[in-house]
C-alpha cells in the first residue's frame, strides 16, 4: 500500500523559561492513503504539537521544528518554503480542530469563510466558488445550506459549526484529513453524527486520515491503526482489533483498563496512577517507567527502541518487558 | 423578530442593521432632552446676574430690572427653557452678552476650522495609528515593534505645545513651507493637525497593538492559516476585523473630545476655534455662549457616540443580531 504521509524522527521543540523542552522527541509513523490512523494519548503527550507541526501551524506558538522529516507522498513538507507551504495546506493536506465555537471567525458569514480556501486553491470565480461551497454544506447534512451561507458563527450550534468546519476542510479534496479531537467539545449524540459523517466523507473519497482523540472509544469506532503516544514519544503501534485485544505496552493496557465497561460491575473506575512527567523533568530511562505497575531495574536506566514484534511487522511496542520476552523465547529455541 | 420573517425587499441583513439604526437613533431623543436640562440648569446655578453683566458697571436698578424683564429672566425656569428651546429650533440662540451678537453667527464662524482641524488631526492619527499597531503585533518583539513603540511613547509624552512650536520652528520659519497661523489657505491645517493628532496616533497604535496580539492569538486565526491563505489575508481580513471594534471605541471619544476644540492648539497657531471661543466666553462670563456650546458639544458627543454604536454593529454582528 502506498504510504501517504511519512512521519521520521520529528522532533518539535517548545521555547520556555530557563531553557528549551522536547514536546515532541522523534516521532516515527506513516499513515497509507485511504487509511484512518489513530493518535492516542493523554492530554499533553504532544498529539496536538504533532498535527501543528506536521501542518506548520507552529507559528504564534512558543514551538518550532527541530529536526527529523514529515514526508508527504515523498515530499519532506518541512522543507518547503513558506509559499508551497500554503499551497499544500488546505488543498492536499486540510486540518480540523477541537474547537468549533471559536476555530470559526466571529464577523465574516459562514459563507466567506467557505469560498476562501476554494477560491484560493481551486482558482473558481465567486458565483462558483459559492456553489461550491453550498455543495459542500449539503454534503455534510446542513439543511437550508443557502440560508446558512448567509450566517454568522454565533447563529449555529457547536455541531453545526464542526460541520461547517469539515465541509470547510473537504472543499478542495484533500488527500488527508487532520482530524484534532474533532467530537471533544461536542455533546455525545452529535458526537456520533460527527463520527458517522466523517467516515461516510472518508470512504467516498478514500482519503486518509490522521485522528487525534484521548477517546478510545472514538479509536475502536473509526480507526484501522492505532499509534499510542506517551510524553513525545511513540509507545506502541497496532492495528486496531489487535490493540485492544492483546495491548503490549503497560501504557496501552492502563489506557484501556480505563474505559469503563458497561457489563461488568466495578465498584471503582480504574485509572492509571501519577501523571504525565512535566516535559522538563523527564526520567532518565522509560519515560512511563515512575508510573509502571510492571517497572524493572533496567528501566530506570535506559529507554527502549521502538521495535517491531517477531513475526508481525504491524505490531511495535517501546518496552523492556515485550523486548525480554523476545529475547528470551530466543534463546530458548 | 417579525420584521426578519416577513419577505420584505430588505435583506434579513440589511433589516438587522436597519432595526439596529433604528433604535440607537430613538434612544437618542430623550437623552438630548436630558442633557439640554442639565446645561441649562447649571448655568443658571453659575453665581453672578446676566442682566447686571448686560447692563454694565454704571446702570441704575431700573435699567438693570428693565433688562431683566426683557431678558425674561423674571420667569420661572422651565418657562425660560421652554423659551431658550423654542427659540434654539428658529436658529435663534440668543445674542452674546459681551459683544451683542447673534449666538449662532459666532458659533457658525467659529465651527468650520473646528471641524477640519478634527478631520484632518483624525485621519492621519487613525491612519497611522492603525498601521503601527498592526506592524509592531505582527512583528512582535522585534525591531519593527520596537520602533512603533518608541514612536507612540514619544507622541504621547510630548507637550503638545511644545511639538506645535517645534513644528513651526523648523516648518514654518526655517524652510518656509507653511504658514505659522491663521486659516488661511488648506495648508494652514497641515501643522496644527500633525500637533493635535501625535497624541491620538499613539494612543491608537497601542490600542490596536494589544487587540491585534489578542486576536492573532484567537483560533480562528490558525483556521485561516491551515487554509493556506497568505498571512496579509490572515492578519488583514481575520484579525483586523476583529481587533478594529476596541479601536472604534477609543477613536471615537478621541473624535468627540476634538470636536469641542483645542484650546492649545488654536492658541499656538491663531486658530479662531471653538475651544478659544468657550475659554474667552468663560473669562467674560458671556452665558449665552457658554451655554450654546455646552449644547453643542453635548450633542456632538451623543452624535459620535451613536455613530461609534452603529459601527459596531456594522463589525461585530453579535451585537447587532443580540438587540433585537
Amino acid at each position: 500500500m502506498e504510504k501517504l504521509l511519512e512521519v521520521e524522527g520529528l522532533k518539535t521543540e517548545f521555547k520556555r523559561d530557563g531553557g528549551n523542552v522536547m514536546a515532541v522527541a522523534g516521532l516515527d509513523f506513516h499513515i497509507n492513503s485511504g487509511e484512518v490512523l489513530g493518535l492516542v494519548g493523554e492530554s499533553g503527550c504532544g498529539k496536538s504539537v504533532t498535527s501543528l507541526s506536521i501542518m506548520q501551524l507552529l507559528k504564534g506558538t512558543p514551538g518550532r521544528n527541530a529536526g527529523g522529516s514529515v514526508k508527504f507522498k515523498g515530499t519532506d513538507l518541512l522543507r518547503l518554503s513558506d509559499k508551497e507551504m500554503r499551497r499544500v495546506r488546505g488543498k492536499d493536506l486540510a486540518m480540523i480542530f477541537q474547537e468549533p465555537m471559536t476555530s470559526l471567525n466571529p464577523v465574516l458569514r459562514i459563507g466567506k469563510q467557505l469560498e476562501e480556501p476554494i477560491r484560493l486553491h481551486m482558482g473558481y470565480n465567486k458565483a462558483k466558488a459559492r456553489e461550491h461551497a453550498i455543495h459542500m454544506l449539503k454534503l455534510v447534512g446542513i439543511p437550508r445550506a443557502e440560508g446558512v451561507m448567509n450566517d454568522y458563527p454565533h447563529q449555529l450550534s457547536g455541531g453545526m459549526r464542526q460541520r461547517v468546519m469539515i465541509a470547510m476542510a473537504m472543499s478542495c479534496h484533500p488527500q488527508l484529513l487532520i482530524a484534532d479531537e474533532p467530537t471533544t467539545a461536542l455533546d455525545v449524540t452529535i458526537q456520533a453524527q460527527i463520527l458517522d459523517l466523517m467516515k461516510r466523507l472518508k470512504e467516498e473519497r478514500s482519503m486518509g486520515m490522521l485522528l487525534i482523540t484521548h477517546d478510545l472509544g472514538v479509536v475502536a469506532e473509526m480507526c484501522d491503526r492505532v499509534v499510542v503516544m506517551y510524553a513525545g514519544r511513540v509507545v506502541e503501534e497496532a492495528p486496531v482489533k489487535e490493540l485492544f485485544e492483546n495491548p503490549q505496552h503497560p501504557y496501552t493496557q492502563g489506557l484501556i483498563r480505563s474505559v469503563p465497561k458497561l457489563r461488568q460491575k466495578v465498584r471503582r473506575l480504574e485509572s492509571i496512577p501519577g501523571n504525565v512527567p512535566d516535559l522538563s523533568r523527564m526520567p532518565a530511562g522509560c519515560k512511563f517507567a515512575p508510573r509502571c505497575p510492571h517497572v524493572m531495574p533496567q528501566c530506570l536506566t535506559a529507554e527502549p527502541e521502538l521495535l517491531a514484534a517477531s513475526g508481525d511487522a504491524s505490531r511495535k511496542s517501546r518496552c523492556w518487558l515485550t523486548q525480554e520476552t523476545e529475547l528470551k523465547g530466543g534463546t530458548g529455541a | 423578530m417579525g420584521l426578519l420573517k416577513r419577505p420584505l425587499f430588505f435583506s434579513k441583513e440589511v433589516s438587522s442593521l436597519g432595526r439596529y439604526a433604528l433604535q440607537r437613533l430613538l434612544g437618542v431623543i430623550p437623552l438630548l432632552f436630558v442633557v439640554s436640562v442639565l446645561v441649562f440648569m447649571f448655568i443658571h446655578l453659575i453665581p453672578g446676574d446676566p442682566a447686571r453683566l448686560v447692563a454694565g458697571k454704571d446702570a441704575t436698578l431700573e435699567e438693570i430690572n428693565g433688562i431683566r424683564e426683557q431678558l425674561g429672566l423674571n420667569d420661572p425656569l422651565w418657562r425660560q427653557y421652554i423659551d431658550y428651546m423654542g427659540n434654539l429650533f428658529k436658529g435663534d440662540l440668543g445674542n452674546s452678552i459681551r459683544s451683542g451678537l447673534p449666538v449662532s453667527d459666532m458659533l457658525a464662524s467659529r465651527f468650520m476650522p473646528t471641524i477640519w482641524l478634527t478631520i484632518f488631526s483624525m485621519v492621519w492619527a487613525v491612519i497611522i495609528g492603525v498601521l503601527i499597531g498592526i506592524i509592531s503585533a505582527v512583528k512582535r518583539n522585534r525591531w519593527p515593534d520596537h520602533v512603533g513603540m518608541i514612536t507612540a511613547i514619544s507622541g504621547i509624552s510630548v507637550p503638545g505645545f511644545w511639538l506645535g512650536l517645534v513644528l513651526i520652528q523648523v516648518f514654518s520659519v526655517q524652510l518656509g513651507w507653511f504658514p505659522t497661523g491663521g486659516v488661511d489657505s488648506w495648508s494652514s491645517y497641515v501643522l496644527p493637525s500633525l500637533t493635535l493628532g501625535a497624541g491620538i496616533m499613539s494612543m491608537l497604535a497601542r490600542f490596536s497593538r494589544t487587540s491585534m496580539l489578542e486576536s492573532m492569538r484567537e483560533d480562528y486565526i490558525r483556521t485561516g492559516r491551515a487554509k493556506g491563505l497568505h498571512e496579509f489575508v490572515v492578519v488583514g481580513r481575520h484579525a483586523l476585523r476583529n481587533s478594529l471594534i476596541q479601536v472604534v471605541t477609543v477613536a471615537g471619544l478621541q473624535f468627540g473630545f476634538l470636536l469641542g476644540g483645542s484650546v492649545m492648539v488654536e492658541t499656538v497657531f491663531s486658530i479662531p476655534g471653538l475651544g478659544r471661543l468657550l475659554v474667552d466666553s468663560i473669562a467674560f462670563r458671556d452665558y449665552t455662549v457658554i451655554q450654546a456650546e455646552l449644547l453643542l458639544f453635548a450633542t456632538e458627543f451623543i452624535l459620535i457616540n451613536l455613530v461609534v454604536d452603529l459601527l459596531y454593529g456594522v463589525l461585530n454582528p453579535k451585537i447587532r443580531f443580540d438587540s433585537n
